[in-house]
């Protein structure tokens, strides 16, 4: 017979106001299986836990059940009270009186029986719990950081710094991401290059980072603590072991005229190219879509020059594969595509701003481009369709963003202090010139922001319009921007040598293929999301993975580089433990029935489920079976749901428990 | 291949050129009209400006009569008429106290099923594949701009076939029929409209910058799918020349004219002789 003890807390008034709780604790001891039933003022107390721990002891309980708050809010707390008794802590069960019965129901009478018939059910379960022992999974401390824009370069540093391994893994030729092609900062107007390029040699000679660029996160197997990754290296064509960065290559490539993808189509490059001067690795790539000699067969002017013999037509792709523990992604941002056809016909929007069509329509990380020392221009500020410097330049707000109409619905949170900003760069560089921004709202949130907007507006003469731009038109040479200035209630119309769009902020290209494959789910616009918006910000829902900067949602730098850290320090939390320890509530299949239909693989939202097989002594396969895999497991049931031969169940969730609870009801 | 054809009162007054056009064209390519019987007016801006509910229950009547009919698709090619014709339906589609209100109005039953077409949304129904297989003659020497002024493509949620700020769906028809359409900044602009007879000169000044932005782009016609339009831009070509001191002479065609002269119809049956600026 069982010896369970069944502990009624008042929270105070806050379940004693509307439940009579002496009379549901007198009731539930009368249960078949009770030992014992008590109320107290505060369960969680300090005194409140010592009588739960004195009740074990003394009516040698073998299960407890708390009626309280939510198991949200306590249930840890009572499992470690159990535990200190020498009661396994997976046989407490809480029944939530407070919020889905006293605050919820006014009439006493009926909220008490209620609250009884919470307890009854709760007893059902406990009688049934098994003792379980937490999983323990063996962690490699490795850290794997995709990504690297300022972000991942901090995330990185950071675990580094601490003494562990990291493989950073970067898409384009050259880490340092959108930051690296920026100009000046806000709010204090310094040199991103000369605050990010820094870091990036601090990454490049780092001993405890290993560097992939060119390079692209395949497949990703295993679970928390022991992943397996499949990185593919994209074909380089340039040994980087081999080559001095010396630049004769380069400096007598023949294929010239190449868009810059650096410079957002603002300047040009050759078909072998370092894509800016600071690049880390300061070594070159070839473009195989613009090299003469991969196109057509002949050239070859770089190998002829290259003394190190660095220059491989001939290289390919190659996929190398490194053991992790914990992976950081941080794959940042694209801009909006304004005007550009899209899957979602309502992301082709804004073709009426003539972006494409007409070449001084650019968007703000061109014009970031065309203001930079490094940029195409030498940080001299001439437009792109015949070289005059503008003297009108129109700035636009929410580009995309905030339009529910013809763009996504959110801010994009960074682009009032870029338009701040741009006209302050734009009036240090023209004197004569005059900026004029249309917003919607002006949202400057942050240390220094307003103070940093203020200026841009006071001290230098940027005017702004409260309206929306309607459409730009080219005539004589002259952007026409009609608008509307809805403070002064009229229309008004620019005519402008620049206009310069704030598009709004979207998630780095294909980032959704890399969610799937790392089973970080993502939201309608494809950020990834968090485990839980305030209390677990870098974390996500699956183990180990975790999010910083702005593929999580629009932010700056500052911000940015504040959760790279907090990401860095839940990795290195990880790393502080040899083994991991995994709530033990998971799916388990019975192999004996199990019918190997592997209906439970078809659907684990997590991949947690292995194809085993069962062997005799001779080595002579008996059966396959469905096997769950511990450290992937995450214990949602879908398994349990889905399994046509109710093989798969649920430890501490077993079916017998909730038919047991809801036959109580009955 | 039959379908409802919903005239409204200027295809039948001032504007009887454009069904000229309309009826050519759309015969040409096999599909005959099957004109409403008893239709009344869609109310237009008045009905809209004055009372909602008229301005449901005048298209509704319509809708009504089609519904009474069997026509379960019918062409409105005044955009103001067909812009009535859908909001109204999809009003009361979405609404069953509306539906039962207004049935009860207009003294028949209506659901808002028939689906309302408008000029360009016909050309898209028989495709311009079909159209090019039929066509006899080359466009190449047009080079139309576009003109879609403010109502075709508007409202945005009920008329979903084209961009409404930046659309190309004339453009994209009369380029399979080997025209070669400008890139031009007016395509959406306010002609004027019904200013024409309150406030002549506001509409000599708008339809005097479509015109002029027109020729500057170098278009050597205009096309256009709207009565009002057409008339705006052909009719006070002179008016807008003697204000302005300016020498256009742009022929003003709808949309089923330029479609109709690659079927190898002549001016006169499309009506395009009746036109004010007219090309000898």
């Amino acid at each position: 017979m069982a010896r369970i003890g069944v502990f009624v807390c008042w929270c105070g008034e806050n379940i004693a106001r509307n439940v009579d709780v002496q009379a549901i604790a007198a009731a539930a001891a009368e249960e078949p299986g009770v030992a014992c039933g008590v109320a107290y003022k505060y369960m969680c107390s300090d005194p409140g836990q010592t009588l739960i721990g004195e009740k074990i002891a003394a009516e040698r309980l073998d299960g407890i059940v708390i009626a309280s708050c939510s198991p949200h809010m306590h249930l840890k707390t009572f499992r470690k009270t159990a535990q200190r008794q020498g009661l396994n802590p997976y046989l407490v069960e809480m029944a939530n009186i407070r919020e889905h019965c006293s605050w919820v129901h006014h009439d006493r009478e009926q909220a008490t029986a209620k609250a009884l018939d919470l307890i009854r059910m709760a007893v059902a379960k406990v009688r049934r719990d098994q003792a379980l022992e937490p999983i323990r999974v063996p962690v490699t401390r490795r850290a794997l950081v995709i990504g690297g824009g300022v972000a991942g370069i901090q995330a990185a540093l950071d675990i580094a710094d601490a003494g562990y391994q990291v493989v950073m893994v970067e898409r384009e030729p050259s880490i340092g991401g959108k930051m690296a092609g920026l100009s000046e900062t806000f709010p204090t107007l310094d040199c991103s290059q000369c605050i990010l390029t820094p870091r990036m040699v601090d990454v490049a000679q780092h001993p405890n980072i290993k560097l992939y660029t060119c390079s692209e996160v395949e497949s990703v197997d295993g679970f928390l603590g022991n992943f397996k990754v499949t990185i593919r290296k994209r074909a380089r064509y340039v040994d980087i072991a081999k080559c001095t960065g010396c630049g004769q290559c380069w400096n007598a490539c023949p294929s010239k005229k190449n868009l810059s993808q650096f410079d957002y189509g603002m300047g040009t490059r050759t078909a072998i190219y370092v894509p800016f001067p600071q690049a880390v690795p300061a070594r070159p790539v070839i473009d195989p879509a613009a090299c003469i000699r991969l196109t057509k067969g002949k050239c070859g002017i770089c190998a002829k020059k290259c003394q190190a013999g660095a220059i491989l037509f001939e290289d390919h792709d190659e996929l190398v594969s490194e053991d992790v523990g914990a992976v950081v992604v941080a794959t940042g941002y694209q801009l909006y595509q304004i005007g550009r056809p899209e899957g979602d016909d309502k992301l082709s929007g804004y073709g009426e701003y003539g972006y494409g069509r007409y070449p001084d329509v650019i968007d703000s990380l061109q014009f970031e481009r065309l203001v930079s020392a490094s940029g195409p221009s030498g940080g001299e500020l001439r437009r792109p369709s015949d070289g005059q410097v503008p003297k009108t330049v129109v700035f636009v707000s929410c580009v995309g963003s905030r339009d529910n109409a013809k763009g996504l619905s959110y801010c994009s949170k960074i682009c009032c202090m870029v338009n701040a900003k741009h006209t302050m760069l734009y009036k240090h560089k023209v004197h004569d010139g005059q900026a004029h921004v249309f917003y919607m709202d002006i949202r400057a949130g942050g240390k220094n922001y307003d103070e940093f907007v203020r200026r841009a507006i006071e001290q230098d003469g940027a005017h702004y319009h409260r309206g929306r731009v309607s459409k730009i038109t080219e005539e004589n040479g002259r952007l026409i921007v009609r608008g509307v200035d809805t403070l002064a209630g009229e229309p008004l119309t620019i005519a402008a040598d620049m206009v310069v769009l704030a598009s709004a902020i979207r998630p780095a290209e294909r980032v959704e293929e890399l969610a799937q494959k790392l089973n970080v789910g993502y939201d309608e616009f494809g950020f990834l999301s968090e485990s839980h918006p305030k209390l677990r910000p870098v974390e996500t829902n699956a183990a180990g993975v975790f999010v910083c900067g702005v593929c999580q949602g629009p932010k700056d730098i500052p911000e940015s580089v504040a959760q790279a850290s907090a990401a860095a320090g839940k990795v290195l939390v990880m790393f502080s433990h040899e083994n991991l320890s995994r709530e033990p509530e998971i799916a388990r299949v019975n192999e004996t029935t199990c019918a190997a239909c592997f209906a439970c693989r078809r659907a684990c939202p997590y991949h947690a489920i292995d194809q085993a097989e069962i062997r005799d002594r001779g080595g002579k396969l008996i059966k396959r079976t469905a096997r769950v895999n511990p450290g992937l497991c995450m214990g949602c049931g879908t398994c349990v749901a889905v399994c046509p031969s109710k093989s798969a169940d649920l430890d501490g969730f077993t079916e017998q428990q909730i038919y047991a609870m809801l036959e109580c009801l009955a | 291949m039959e379908i409802g054809y919903y005239p409204g009162c200027a295809l039948h007054g001032s504007s009887n050129d454009y069904e000229s056009s309309v009826r050519a064209c759309l015969s040409a390519l096999g599909v005959s009209l099957r004109e409403l019987d008893d239709w009344i007016c869609c109310g237009a801006t008045a009905a809209h400006c004055l009372n909602q509910k008229l301005a449901v229950a005048l298209p509704a009547r319509n809708l009504a009569l089609a519904e009474r009919d069997g026509l379960p698709q019918m062409l409105a090619p005044c955009p103001m008429c067909s812009m009535e014709l859908i909001k109204a339906g999809s009003l009361l589609a979405q609404d069953a106290e509306l539906r039962r209100e207004i049935s009860e109005i207009v003294e028949l039953p209506v659901s808002g099923s028939t689906q309302i077409l408008n000029l360009i949304q016909i050309f898209q129904k028989i495709g311009a594949a079909r159209i090019k297989e039929a066509a006899v003659h080359s466009l190449e020497a047009f080079c139309p701009a576009c003109y879609y002024g403010c109502l075709l493509t508007r409202p945005p949620e009920n008329l979903r076939f084209d961009d409404c700020e930046q659309p190309s769906s004339m453009e994209t028809l009369l380029r399979e029929l080997g025209a070669q359409p400008v890139d031009w900044n007016f395509k959406t602009e306010c002609c004027g409209a019904g200013m024409t007879i309150a406030h002549e000169e506001t509409v000599l000044d708008l339809s005097n910058k479509i015109l002029s932005n027109a020729a500057a782009h170098g278009a050597n016609c205009i096309v256009v799918a709207c009565p009002m339009c057409q008339v705006n831009l052909d009719m006070k070509q002179a008016a807008i020349n003697a204000r302005h001191g300016t020498a256009h002479d742009l022929v003003v065609y709808y949309l089923s004219d330029l479609v109709g002269l690659a079927l190898g119809l002549d001016q006169q049956a499309l009506g395009i002789d009746r036109h004010f600026v007219v090309r000898k």
